[in-house]
């Protein structure tokens, strides 16, 4: 029930906020929640509630974004098939770099993905013959079934529907046979593989769909911005992501959406310290792994007296 | 035929010899104990059997199929499950989510099926938390269904990782001192569970240093001193050893 109740408080406020958001400017920023909230939530089903990391994700972001820029301007792909063809092929990428470190042991995680980010940015900014370099490009409009999305308010159902459906499967995930075996290696790997849980295989699984589930979300950016740069792969997308998850709390679905909104919105509240975004997010990251690091949402439930 | 055979079996770490040719058998349905002083190479040899440590050389079979070597989540198939004399609980999940990763290769792990709450996932899911909190009471946890693991007190965790070996209806079970650290009371009271796990039928391997209850329940004893076997044999046999008596009784009594 508490579950349910967690899914109707956020699909009621989803359904009501466009009665209180005044124009375009506050539309594209509760989109851009939205976006982020899906992009971290995917990202904690991996640190948060496998207990393993990517300091690259912004990378998988990218890839998604630019399959569908590059796929749909220069190749004529309809936009489905380019935003299955990047998340694919960001999954296949995210499996080649992560097998060999998976049967090591996690170790080695945080170093590969970090050197994965930085590599597909710069491959981003120097293959200036498809992707535009450092200017970026453009990217045509969604259209589906004869019908092409424009506008900030259209697009605001579609990725409210989108946050919706993701809170609602990644909490079943978590609750289903799958989520509690990698919650189980988190909590303790040898447990779990006793009991019968393929460690390699569970991280790699989840590290995988984490990047697919990125690499889509890259894409549906794309489609909305109508334009991408190497900026949406660079590293401090990355360390951005990762600050949403742990300021809104590892293992938590709801948090992912707390901490995306919260930090989305910080960088708008921030606009008069231009450039300091950075500086501003390092030092969150840092405040909260010292003084609060499990992160809010749970933080408040266990003040509260009741679980997540 | 045996169901767990172990032969001439070896783990070198290093320079230290913590199991050093070690042969026996375990037939299927008794109570097997491995007795010995601290550091006698119980728990290393537990490790090796399931498949946590590779054995330097030797031979371990399990009906009869060689297994030596084997990663712990194959032996788990082949119907293997153990407790830790040092707590393994996953204390970021309830009591019953602990027993219910017991049951894990009981169940249909589908990733997109359990994001999209298939009905059948979620009915044996349902069904298994019936059977999760009925194996929590069998090990006397009722009182503890809906805690968390890390609000549990150090036996009532004893007795979590008893519930979730069961919870993956083995056939051969390791226990590594499930009494340990236990007071009196509690003790006699794993006693009891152990007797009544291995009169449902399945095989109990036992390391335990409460003597009482080693002699009370064992079929056989195996007891090892400074990673060797000193004897093995029922235990009548083991009490009368003069070596055992000189190595470990004389000392513990
Ligand atoms: N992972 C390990 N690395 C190095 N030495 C170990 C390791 N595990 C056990 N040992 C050594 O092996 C010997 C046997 O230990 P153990 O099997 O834990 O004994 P017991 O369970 O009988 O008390 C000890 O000397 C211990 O220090
Ligand atoms: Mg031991």
């Amino acid at each position: 029930m508490k579950r349910q109740r967690g899914l109707l408080v956020l699909a009621v406020v989803l359904l009501l906020l466009p009665l209180v958001l005044p124009n375009a400017y506050y539309y594209d920023i509760a989109i851009r929640m939205a976006i982020n909230a899906v992009v971290v939530l995917g990202l904690n089903l991996l640190i948060g509630f496998a207990g393993q990391i990517s300091l690259g994700h912004a990378g998988f972001f990218g890839i998604g974004a630019y399959a569908t820029a590059i796929l749909t301007t220069q190749f004529g792909w309809h936009p489905l098939a380019a935003m299955a063809a990047g998340a694919c092929g960001t999954a296949m990428l995210a499996a080649l770099v992560a097998k060999p470190i998976f049967r090591l042991r996690g170790h080695y995680l945080a170093m590969a993905t970090l050197g994965l980010g930085i590599i597909i940015a710069i491959v981003l900014k120097n293959e200036a013959a498809y992707t535009g370099g450092p200017d970026g490009m453009a990217v045509p409009a969604l259209g589906l079934f004869g019908f092409e999305l424009n506008g900030e308010k259209q697009w605001y159902w579609v990725f409210a529907a989108n946050l919706l459906f993701s809170v609602w499967a990644c909490t079943n995930l978590m609750d289903s046979p799958f989520g509690r075996a990698l919650r189980a290696l988190h909590g303790s790997e040898v447990a779990s593989q006793v009991v019968g849980v393929d460690v390699a295989r569970y991280k790699m699984a989840i590290f995988v769909f984490s990047a697919f589930f990125a690499s889509i979300m890259g894409s549906l950016t794309a489609h909305y911005i109508g334009f991408v740069t190497p900026n949406v792969a660079d590293f401090f997308h990355s360390i951005e992501l990762v600050t949403m998850v742990v300021v809104g709390g590892m293992a938590s679905v709801f948090g992912s959406v707390v901490g995306a909104v919260l930090l989305t919105a910080l960088p708008q509240a921030l606009a008069t310290f231009e450039g300091w975004e950075t500086v501003a997010f390092g030092s969150i990251l840092m405040l909260f792994m010292i003084f609060l690091p499990r992160g809010l949402v749970p933080t408040l439930a266990a003040k509260f007296g009741r679980g997540d | 035929m045996a169901l767990l055979e172990v032969r001439e079996l070896s783990k070198a770490f290093g320079g230290v010899m913590a199991v050093q040719e070690v042969s026996f058998e375990v037939e299927p349905g008794i109570v097997y104990s491995v007795i010995g002083p601290n550091g006698a190479g119980k728990t290393t040899l537990f490790n090796l059997i399931t498949g946590i440590y590779t054995p330097s050389s030797g031979e371990i079979r399990l009906d009869g199929q060689p297994i030596a070597g084997q990663a712990p989540h194959r032996l788990a198939q082949k119907g293997m499950a153990r407790t830790f004399q040092n707590l393994q609980i996953c204390m970021n999940m309830t009591a019953r989510e602990n027993v219910m990763v017991g049951a894990h290769l009981g169940l249909d792990r589908n990733l997109l099926k359990g994001m999209l709450r298939w009905p059948a996932l979620r009915r044996a899911d349902m069904a298994l938390r019936e059977k999760a909190a009925e194996l929590m009471a069998y090990v006397g946890l009722e009182a503890f269904v809906d805690s968390r693991a890390d609000a549990m007190p150090y036996g009532a965790l004893k007795r979590l990782e008893v519930a979730r070996a069961l919870a993956a209806q083995p056939r051969i079970l390791f226990l590594d001192e499930p009494a340990a650290g236990l007071n009196p009371k509690e003790t006699s009271e794993i006693d009891v569970l152990v007797k009544k796990i291995a009169d449902g039928g399945v095989t109990v391997v036992l390391v335990e240093h409460d003597m009482k209850m080693v002699m009370n329940i064992s079929d056989r004893i195996l007891v090892l001193d400074y990673g060797k076997k000193l004897t093995e044999g029922t235990a009548r046999e083991v009490r009368r050893n003069p070596d055992v008596i000189a190595a470990y009784l004389g000392k513990a009594a």
